[in-house]
């Protein structure tokens, strides 16, 4: 009965409620926080964002919580980035003249390509490169999720799904301790429910 | 190579926290509890909700920030709030409550630069614009823009606007035709397809809608991503279920209901 703690980290931007209900939902003793004591502390951290990628990264680092996120992410504690959360962790955006992220995954955030609307705004099917990663476990074959982004991740072998969109756009990636994806679980009904529940229990595990 | 999936939308008016105009589901405790209502569209396969708030004075306004608060924690599905928007401010209580977008639309005519601010802040991808349009002999497009709930002349050219409000970063338009809303004749195709092709953000079609089948000509014919409808599903006439399954009959790709 005891329910894992999770941190989100809270860096002051746009609205970060979605995750902690979300999670909430998903069975988490969930709190937005930007303390480093609170976040040592949580079976898992979660990094969520919205909005452009430079007032994101900007935040986090005046806040000193680019170290905070770093330090877990090496700790080896379950470790979740969503949508912009997600970019973060790679090594920059080309987004807004450009910016360094926290290179956790080493490639870049390039613009969406030309040819479709921008932003993605709407709810796609992933297809699975790794169906077998425990983020999707209890997903069928037919899981549609809510995207909303202009940019997205270069493809690499850490890639676990893509959506179609102008090409195969970088839905989901992983590495170890680290999951991440472009789309947002907290807002893709009962799919994105069962994700946020399987990072949950990841964090339980932990 | 891409998969481009149409939204249904169903629309919500509230005052005072509360759905107003009548929701008519034969077994819901409540008709006007927001979070029953959208609780009820999320299981029948809504892709998206849009809440229009027709309170006339602010005073009342921030009885809607509570019940973006209550959708939000009950309900994970995107939905929008529009109506009486003036401010980054009045944005910011809407969205930190847990919208994901704001829809502006009288104030963004009055002041332009409202929609660079709220883009700037909070990004493109919560920055709706909605445009009420009216077919006018007096602009270059046939279509020109109404504020005010469709009662106010602007004198402003419906494709020309469309473009501008992109341009100043609005991340999606509302697009509702004044000659159409409340007739159940239809979406205006004419308006609906001229801002489709002249922008490069999604566009919502609204205003007209009677049948499942004036869904589908919104997109076959009309060129919408997403397509929004209140009474046809509000009485029970049509689930949202029923409207994907027009749509997919009809070779639109939408999500199915229930995944």
């Amino acid at each position: 009965m005891n329910q894992p703690r999770l941190a989100i980290l809270d860096y002051g931007i746009g609205n970060l409620h979605s995750a902690l209900k979300g999670f909430d939902h998903a069975g988490a003793d969930v709190r937005l926080t930007a303390e480093a004591a609170d976040i040592e502390a949580a079976d898992g951290v979660v990094l969520p964002g919205v909005g452009a990628f430079g007032p994101c990264i900007d935040a986090l680092r005046n806040r000193g919580l680019d170290e905070v996120a770093l330090e877990r992410v090496a700790s080896g504690i379950p470790f979740f980035g969503i949508c912009i959360g997600m970019q973060l962790l790679f090594g920059g955006s080309e987004e807004a003249g450009g910016h360094t992220g926290l290179g956790v995954f080493d490639r870049r955030i390039v613009r969406i390509p030309d040819g479709v609307k921008r932003p993605q705004m709407q709810w796609n099917v992933l297809e699975y490169i790794d169906a077998g990663h425990r983020m999707f476990t209890g997903l069928g074959d037919d899981a549609w999720m809510y995207f909303v982004h202009s940019y997205s991740a270069e493809p690499g072998d850490d890639v676990l799904a893509t959506c179609a969109y102008g090409g195969d756009l970088v839905a989901a990636v992983a590495r170890d301790n680290v999951w991440a994806c472009q789309f947002h679980p907290e807002k893709s009904g009962r799919n994105g429910i069962r994700i946020l529940e399987n990072f949950v229990a990841a964090a339980k595990a932990a | 190579m891409t998969i481009r999936a149409i939204r249904v939308i169903p629309c919500l008016d509230v005052d005072e926290g509360r759905v107003v105009k009548g929701v008519n589901f034969v077994d819901i405790r409540d008709a006007g509890d927001p979070v029953e209502l959208a609780a009820r569209y999320d299981e029948q396969g809504a892709d998206e909700l849009v809440f229009l708030d027709i309170a006339a004075s602010s005073g009342e306004r921030n009885t809607t920030v509570e019940m973006a608060r209550a959708v939000a924690e009950q309900v994970f599905i995107p939905f929008t709030i529009g109506g009486g928007i003036r401010t980054v401010d009045d944005a910011r209580k809407l969205l930190m409550a847990g919208a994901d977008k704001v829809s502006i639309n009288t104030a963004a005519v009055k002041r332009p630069e409202l929609i660079r601010e709220i883009s700037r802040e909070f990004g493109a991808q919560c920055c709706v614009v909605a445009i009420d349009a009216r077919s006018s002999p007096d602009t270059a497009s046939g279509f020109e823009v109404f504020t005010h709930g469709g009662r106010t002349r602007t004198g402003v050219d419906t494709v020309e606007w469309a473009k501008e409000v992109v341009r100043l970063g609005a991340g999606e338009i509302l697009l509702t035709s004044m000659n159409r809303d409340g007739t159940k004749d239809g979406f205006d195709i004419p308006l609906t397809s001229a801002i489709s092709e002249a922008i490069n953000v999604s566009v919502i079609a609204s205003g007209g809608v009677g049948t499942l089948d004036h869904l589908v000509e919104g997109v076959t014919d009309g060129g919408a991503d997403a397509v929004l409808a209140a009474s046809i599903f509000h009485f029970g006439e049509h689930t949202v279920a029923e409207a994907k399954e027009a749509m997919q009959d009809a070779g639109v790709t939408v999500r199915p209901s229930g995944r």
